[in-house]
């Protein structure tokens, strides 16, 4: 019989290895990992954000529109498809979402993201039909709006051959597809806490989120972010060289992406902020899940060793997740206060970095005047 | 070119990164044609309404998201079998292109499921490792689900003219505007693969030896770059070209679609099905 530690140092190199593979590919999530009420969850969070897309196409570009979005939405789904190379050996896809937000403005590029999403999800069976919307939510909406915000940030009166703007490129992919890939975490591992069979068999994706968060955040922010941010860099790169014209494009209001327009967007922010926070804190009331987990007197037979390897594993990735490690299992109130205070202050962060470009703008346009 | 691929294996990954990307782009096009060519077919989903057909998958979709059996969830999957064999698609075919491409993402992220989710002990195993009733039901419940949900899309996908569900969309009160954007994207698709497919091809031919991590990054990211530019040129030509044949901003589409009672009946028996599912799965 193999010692303990032995039994972890397997578990370890297992983890390892899946965390490499996951982290080349893209985060589609396919049907059947996430349960329809997050499946509905994730539609409605999505909803205010086609919204606005599809308003703000209407307003700046009217029929224009539809070719533009049309060409863009291909061209995503196209970037999607390229194996990108990265320092190391390993090649991963990157989402092409930090660029159709530099080019376009974040509010068109959750469109043109989304449909690109959608076409893989119907004729190429990438992602999957229910999961439709947390697809979108964490690729096509937090990838461009964080990517957007942080490019900005990075550029703003900056001249359009800086150097700053291949940073902020870089940064915003990079940033952009983490926190993309953290949501996705989450969203796999709320799963097991809520939808299980009366014996607590889980019914989707089984892991607890000490296992999916950083099963997602580590990968990607390794690989597939890494992949988007020198994607993004390198294109910005090129376009300074050889195609300014659309560059500048992305400057004027009057073609599209203009950085003004926030304040409306303000109060939009405030109530997403409310129902992430309390999509994962509403579903908790009406379940009675994570009392069976605590009690199941069964459950210390498999808690006797893999939240060790967890541990250690997490103990490569940061300090921030050691305490909420392991009562994933045991105490999953911790986790799920864990989960909410982490959504909310990278909200809180995305939210300041709009308010910043915000006030920024309106302060920029006062002294034109 | 032989003597260069035996001489640097170790470089032959980083080296087949353009050939990776033709690959994948080369393979995509062929599903699509191969697709293409089965909803050609005389077969039986074929000859429903793709109005119908879109609402069935939907429900039944929904159906297998909720169920919480193992059988009802195998018994749609069973009938998926029936229904593609009996609509002209090659079942070891359906069968193989959603099982040969689950076990990577799938079956190997829910191994360890096995082992670690509490329940009784079903296998003792050597390095101290159980396999538990629990893990296997997670297991085959995520595998059954996920196969069974990706058949359901593909058989959808396969039976009907690309051109034609986009229009069957209609149905679920989509808006116009967004059904002729995905159209016209699905188009330009094939045409930005081809073009990126030339570029590719056209790099590759003029490369000897290998190619840099950073160089393959490069000629990625000017390939996209390129692709980027050209999308946005033809967006405005398209424009002038719609305008010039008459568009306004609004949208007439055709909608060639006709429910006969076969189509009702059919719609029927389907939904009936999928409440049969979410009864049975509950």
């Amino acid at each position: 019989m193999f010692t303990e530690s032995k039994r972890v140092k397997l578990l370890v190199i297992y983890y390892g290895a899946l965390l490499l593979w996951l982290g080349t590919t893209a985060m589609h999530i396919p049907d059947g990992y996430l349960s329809p009420v997050t499946c509905i969850i994730m539609f409605l969070v999505a909803l205010p954000f086609w919204i606005i897309g599809i308003r703000k196409m209407r307003e700046k570009l009217n029929a224009r529109s539809v070719p533009l979005i049309a060409l863009l939405s291909a061209f995503s789904f196209v970037i999607m498809m390229f194996n990108f190379p990265i320092p190391g050996g390993t090649t991963a896809h990157a989402i092409g979402a930090t660029i159709a937000a530099i080019i376009l403005g974040p509010e068109p590029a959750t469109i043109v993201v989304s449909i690109a999403l959608l076409i893989q999800a119907l004729f190429f069976g990438d992602g999957g039909i229910t999961a439709y919307g947390a697809n979108c939510f964490n690729m096509a909406i937090t990838v461009p709006y964080i990517a957007y915000a942080i490019y900005w940030a990075f550029s703003k009166n900056q001249p359009l051959t800086s150097k700053r703007r291949l940073v902020g490129a870089f940064v915003g992919g990079w940033t952009g597809v983490t926190v993309a890939a953290f949501f996705a975490g989450v969203e796999f591992g709320i799963q097991p806490l809520l939808f299980h069979s009366a014996n607590g068999t889980p019914l989707y994706a089984p892991y607890p989120l000490s296992v999916t968060i950083p099963a997602m955040v580590i990968p990607h922010a390794l690989i597939a972010s890494v992949a988007e941010g020198i994607l993004a860099a390198l294109v910005v790169a090129y376009l300074q060289r050889s195609n300014i014209a659309v560059l500048e494009a992305a400057e004027k209001p009057a073609v599209l992406g203009e950085a003004g327009g926030f304040q409306k967007l303000r109060a939009l922010w405030i109530v997403l902020v409310v129902l992430i926070i309390a999509s994962p804190l509403g579903l908790l009331a009406p379940g009675t899940a994570f009392g069976e987990w605590g009690s199941d007197e069964l459950a210390s037979r498999g808690l006797g060793y893999i939240p060790a390897g967890l541990q250690k594993l997490s103990g490569l990735w940061g300090a921030p997740f050691a305490d909420y490690n392991l009562p994933a299992l045991g105490n999953v109130n911790l986790g799920y206060i864990f989960s909410a205070v982490a959504g909310i202050v990278i909200i809180a962060v995305v939210v300041w970095l709009f308010s910043m470009l915000l006030t920024s703008d309106i302060r920029s346009k006062k002294s034109e005047h | 070119m032989q003597t260069i691929q035996s001489t640097s294996d170790s470089h032959s990954r980083r080296r087949n990164i353009l050939e990776q990307t033709l690959h994948g782009i080369t393979e995509a096009i062929e599903h699509a044609v191969f697709a293409e060519q089965i909803s050609a077919n005389a077969g039986f989903f074929q000859s429903l309404d793709a109005r119908v057909k879109v609402i069935s998958m939907l429900a039944l979709l929904i159906g297998v998201s909720l169920s919480r059996s193992l059988l009802v969830i195998a018994a749609v999957y069973l009938l998926l079998l029936i229904l593609a064999w009996s609509s002209a698609i090659p079942v070891d075919f359906f069968i193989k292109r959603v099982w040969l491409v689950l076990p990577f993402f799938t079956g190997l992220v829910v191994i360890p499921a096995l082992f670690i989710t509490p329940g009784p002990v079903l296998v003792h195993l050597p390095l101290g490792l159980v396999i538990t009733a629990t893990g296997v039901n997670t297991v085959l419940f995520l595998l059954l689900r996920v196969s069974t949900s990706v058949s359901l899309t593909l058989l959808l996908i396969l039976t009907t003219p690309w051109n034609t569900v986009l229009s069957a969309l209609s149905v679920l009160r989509l808006p116009d505007v967004f059904i002729l954007v995905l159209g016209m994207t699905y188009r330009y698709i094939y045409l930005l693969l081809h073009l990126a497919n030339d570029m590719f091809l056209s790099r590759k031919s003029r490369v000897v030896g290998y190619l840099s991590t950073s160089d393959n990054q490069h000629v990625l990211a000017a390939v996209s770059a390129t692709l980027l530019g050209k999308s946005l040129d033809m967006s405005s030509e398209v424009y002038l070209a719609m305008v010039s044949r008459g568009f306004r901003g609004s949208i007439i589409t055709l909608k060639p679609f006709k429910m006969r009672a076969k189509d009702w009946w059919w719609l029927s028996a389907f939904l009936a099905i999928a409440v049969v599912v979410i009864i049975m799965g509950r």
